[in-house]
């Protein structure tokens, strides 16, 4: 193994640990927001912090390969593969954040049914499975597992515009409520771009695996 | 697509039972510079000395095959050797000025070549020297003998030397690696100048150095050509898995 095989590997490490905790981040949002848990958004918002600090560790041990090692080929796709998919999984950890302030800052809790009219919850567990399975593909270089990310994307999206119509419809049917159904609507945007953040991360995963630009391009499990 | 300079068809080379170039077929654009990359012994520096025909001081060296030089097949021996040699520059590895003055130097190749009028010959030293970024370092002692230069300074006076005669092709054998890294620096930055007005071949061992200098890059192993494309997909993505274990540092 070369030195440079080694900060590699070091920095895959780097990032697979934080990816883990961004991970547990969301898995946590959405538990917060099917029990409501306040203290869970707490916790959420305590670790925060250390998923910024990952992110200026991994920003600093990229700079200092690029500028050390001058990688090339494989080498140089994965380490601006690492320095972008770090960059979505700190956006990732934020909305996490914001997920967890709306818990802990809205007056009263949910409506369950609110919450089940607009797929909170089942939007919040596809997000998740999309980060995890960019995980896996990352982990395991098999972007075979990057596939249903982009079908679970459209998924999202298309949950994404129901929801704001369900809102706007529950804001005209109860206008007391208002403020609550806007940090509901404040919340599934954020679940919505968790997946957007996911799907670029595999988008990512494949420029360094296969060295194909698939940014900018439809029907992109076609495309790998 | 730009004028191709040189080209080679199936071009074998054998050094007795040796064969040392296997099958080659590459081509090399006016004003451009395609960098020749690979291990030791692997032919890069065999086939640039393919289109000089330098190979031919050599005994036992058999060839097959076509190799073309601005348009001239150099299998056509009505052709001169030293015709050839006004066209194409070389540049070696190490320093090599001869034990006279800076400037009789540079007016060798002319002198040669039987050019007599001295005007002509000072006004030719000047550019070439200009050409080769040297001249600002040495217009003041232009009749000191060159081995009072640096060995960076040295290297571009042979540069300038090769220009003298106004070749279109230059060929570098490691030019730089025996310079400290502001010559080195020098040497890349004037190959990117003389680009615009000459086709080089250099043959590195320095990867950044092929990546930083070089529009074209060409991988050889064992006398075969792996891998030719342009230099940024090289570095960025090559197809053959020797090519990558190579640039990366992986190879063997």
């Amino acid at each position: 193994m070369t030195h440079l095989d080694t900060e590699i590997q070091q920095l895959k490490e780097s990032l697979l640990e934080m990816w883990s905790l961004v991970l547990k981040q969301c898995y946590k949002s959405e538990k917060a927001i099917e029990r409501f848990d306040k203290d869970l958004a707490r916790e959420i918002l305590a670790n925060e912090k250390r998923v910024d600090a990952f992110e200026l560790k991994i920003n600093m041990d990229c700079e200092r390969i690029l500028a050390l090692f001058n990688p090339v080929a494989n080498d140089l796709r994965f380490v601006l593969s690492v320095l972008r998919i770090n960059a979505e999984l700190e956006r990732v950890g934020d909305y996490a954040r914001t997920l967890a302030k709306v818990i802990k800052d809205v007056s009263g809790a949910f409506k369950a049914k609110e919450i089940a009219d607009v797929n909170l919850v089942a939007m919040s567990g596809i997000a998740s499975n999309m980060l995890q399975s960019a995980y896996n593909a990352f982990e395991q270089e098999n972007i075979e597992l990057l596939r249903p990310i982009f079908k679970h994307d459209e998924e999202l999206d298309r949950m994404n515009k129901n929801a704001l119509s369900v809102i706007a419809r529950l804001i005209k049917e109860k206008p007391e409520e208002a403020e609550n159904l806007l940090e509901l609507l404040l919340a599934v945007q954020r679940i919505e771009r968790m997946g957007d953040q996911a799907k670029a991360i595999a988008e990512e995963i494949v420029f360094y695996l296969e060295a194909k630009v698939i940014r900018h391009q439809k029907n992109k499990d076609r495309l790998i | 697509m730009s004028e191709v300079k040189l080209l080679t068809e199936n071009y074998n080379l054998y050094y007795g039972d040796f064969h040392a170039l296997k099958n080659i077929n590459i081509k090399a654009y006016k004003h451009t510079v395609t960098a020749f990359i690979g291990p030791s012994g692997c032919g890069k520096s065999t086939l640039l000395r393919v289109f000089n025909r330098m190979n031919e001081l050599i005994d036992n060296v058999r060839t097959e095959g076509v190799a073309i030089v601005d348009g001239v097949n150099l299998n056509d021996r009505s052709q001169s050797v030293e015709e050839l040699r006004k066209k194409v520059g070389m540049v070696f590895q190490k320093p090599n000025p001869f034990p006279i003055s800076i400037f009789e130097n540079v007016a060798y190749g002319l002198k040669v070549n039987g050019i007599r009028d001295k005007e002509f010959i000072r006004h030719r030293v000047e550019t070439s020297l200009m050409k080769a970024a040297l001249w600002d370092e040495v217009k003041n002692k232009l009749s000191a003998n060159a081995f009072e230069l640096s060995g960076g300074q040295q290297q571009r006076l042979c540069i300038a030397r090769a220009l003298a005669i106004e070749p279109s092709i230059l060929l570098m054998d490691e030019p730089a690696s025996a310079l400290d890294p502001i010559s080195t620096a020098k040497i890349e930055e004037l190959i990117h100048e003389l680009k615009k007005n000459y086709t080089i071949i250099i043959v590195t061992h320095n990867m950044q150095q092929a990546a930083r200098v070089s529009d074209y890059t060409a991988f050889f192993y064992l006398g075969e050509l792996i891998e030719w494309n342009d230099t940024s997909t090289i570095f960025t993505n090559p197809s053959n898995i020797q090519t990558q274990h190579y640039i990366t540092g992986r190879f063997g």
